[in-house]
């Protein structure tokens, strides 16, 4: 079966983000960019099916400006098949999205649909479902195992409490929780070996999709930052300070 | 104008995230009526009548929506609201739990709305503040979709009394089972300490506890003081806990009263979990660690001395 992998490219996980003096956004210049980390699990998810025989084509596809090639790339390097650029430079909402992914589904039919459970920019948590919906898919979202069996994949969901199974009727939608694998890293020939393979280049309009938002940022700002703590010599000057100064104990 | 909060629950007892999510509708301003969906879940909605500030309870009790597959509880929820029409509900809340996280935002693109996602403050009806990037911006976001869908940052607002109101309870007919999908089983850890979320005091450990045997000294102080047990993300990768005790921006948020950090570093990702706490403590042998730039009061000692030293003392 074809499998449809979204990756998203993010400032890496390992910056720490500064807000810009103006409050209009955070300050992505100079700042080095990576796959989402979810979406890595995503794609590493992909291949796995693909190395056990039971996915036999990867798509893998984005949104974003033309730099997020790179990502694509990767994600051609760790085993996926193809890739499709969907060309946007406005931050998009994940209604928008989801409605541009819905038109990339509609094209290639894929039986599967993996994404990241969330993107570590916006922190939205939506696309996926929102994707559901717009398909009438089923979604097992937070997915930390994906087993397929006949026309029905089974999911091992990480919800609150613990851990929730659900079968789900083909096609579906997964999004990848932390605990689904461990990616893996692309090997310099691999890397090579994919600046051959094809990518695709769609806009938006082509696709015939509107990305108009009904919601708009006004402000961002930095988080109120804490006041500065001190360092207590012994066990007994802490209790003492939680008990009488922090009264929390 | 109404505000439709879906309600987070068992069946057989309302979840303290609901009334968080209340907390954040009365300040929006409207009548609140709460969607009670399940199967047999007549103790819920009874419980979910209570709340104070509740005007109305909707009750759709029907095999199909017993665990909450968003394949059936979504069309039920767009369904509420169109039916409505325009005069209807203004803003659809639920709380950011793995639960409200899965359905509404396939609710919102059945209604071809943008969703807001973990809002920790309510500006006016159609502005609210959400955190971006692990915590590290806040954005102020402003809606002008009809219908604003929502999910609540529970440790962002203050829940509302769980008793004093006496909302009337109507029935609401579902659709059937959409068939897309199927409940198989779940495996729930099992816990006689407070919940995560909602405990005053959190005591967590990281890679530095070494083994899930050492764990033992955490919920033996744990105990001592009515503590719940959380762990980053190293320690649970590292197989010492389940995962559903990690705490940062991939796992639960917490803003408990007490947050103690044992043998935890401090990462952006653990700390997008837990910053909000009133007091952070951290133990850490490591006198660089990150974790002591956010510490309220830090202690540089090594766990295994300290921790039963504190547990001896408090």
């Amino acid at each position: 079966m074809k499998v449809l992998v979204a990756v998203k490219r993010v400032v890496d996980y390992n910056v720490k983000v500064r807000v810009k003096a103006d409050n209009s956004g955070v300050d992505l210049a100079n700042v080095k960019m990576s796959m989402n980390p979810f979406c890595e699990i995503a794609v590493e998810e992909a291949v796995r099916l693909k190395e056990k025989g039971v996915a036999s084509e990867i798509v893998v596809v984005t949104i974003g400006p033309n730099t997020a090639q790179e990502q694509l790339r990767t994600a051609l390097a760790l085993g996926a098949d193809r890739a499709i650029l969907v060309e946007s430079f406005e931050e998009l909402n994940s209604l928008a999205v989801a409605k541009l992914l819905k038109a990339v589904v509609d094209k290639e039919q894929p039986q599967l649909v993996i994404l990241g459970k969330q993107a570590i920019d916006s922190d939205n948590n939506q696309t996926g479902q929102m994707l559901g919906a717009l398909t009438g898919y089923a979604q097992g979202t937070f997915a930390s195992k994906v087993e397929v069996a006949g026309d029905k994949v089974n999911v091992t969901r990480e919800i609150d409490g613990g851990l929730q199974t659900v079968a789900l009727n083909l096609p579906a939608i997964v999004t990848t929780d932390l605990r689904l694998n461990e990616p893996r890293y692309a090997s310099l020939p691999n890397i090579m070996k994919a600046k051959k393979k094809p990518l695709d280049v769609v806009t938006p309009d082509a696709l015939g999709v509107s990305t108009a938002s009904t919601v708009k940022t006004l402000k961002v700002e930095a988080p109120a930052a804490r006041q500065a703590g001190i360092k207590v010599k012994s066990v007994a000057e802490l209790v003492e300070k939680l008990k009488n100064e922090a009264k929390v104990i | 104008m109404a505000i439709l909060v879906i309600a987070e629950h068992t069946n057989a007892a309302l979840a303290a995230a609901t009334l968080n999510t209340v907390a954040a509708a009365a300040k929006i301003g409207g009548d609140i009526h709460v969607l009670v969906a399940g199967a047999n879940a007549a103790a819920a909605a009874e419980a979910a009548a209570k709340i104070a500030g509740v005007a109305k309870v909707l009750v759709a009790d029907n095999a199909a929506y017993a665990h909450q597959l968003p394949e059936n509880v979504a069309p039920l929820i767009a369904l509420l609201v169109k039916e409505q029409g325009d005069k209807g509900y203004s803003h659809i809340l639920a709380a950011a739990t793995s639960n409200g996280k899965n359905i509404l935002p396939r609710v919102a693109a059945l209604l071809d709305v943008d969703q807001i996602s973990e809002i920790i403050a309510v500006e006016s009806a159609d502005t609210f503040k959400r955190p971006i990037y692990a915590g590290n911006a806040i954005a102020t976001v402003q809606s002008s979709a009809s219908v604003k869908v929502i999910t609540v940052r529970s440790t962002g607002f203050d829940s509302v009394a769980a008793e004093g109101g006496s909302a009337a309870v109507e029935a609401v007919s579902g659709s059937a089972d959409a068939g897309k999908s199927a409940f198989v089983g779940e495996e729930l850890a099992k816990s006689d300490r407070p919940e995560l979320t909602a405990a005053k005091i959190v005591v967590s450990g990281g890679r530095g506890m070494q083994n899930g045997d050492n764990f033992k000294l955490l919920y033996s102080l744990a105990d001592k003081l009515g503590a719940g047990v959380g762990a980053s993300r190293a320690a649970v990768d590292a197989g010492f806990v389940p995962n559903d005790m990690q705490v940062g921006q991939t796992g639960k948020i917490v803003a408990p009263q007490l947050y103690i950090a044992v043998g935890i570093s401090g990462a952006i990702q653990h700390l997008a979990g837990m910053k909000d706490s009133k007091v952070i403590v951290a133990i850490n042998k490591d006198e660089e660690a990150p974790i002591f730039q956010v510490a309220d009061y830090g202690l540089v000692a090594d766990l295994f001395e300290a921790v039963p030293e504190l547990e001896g003392v408090v």
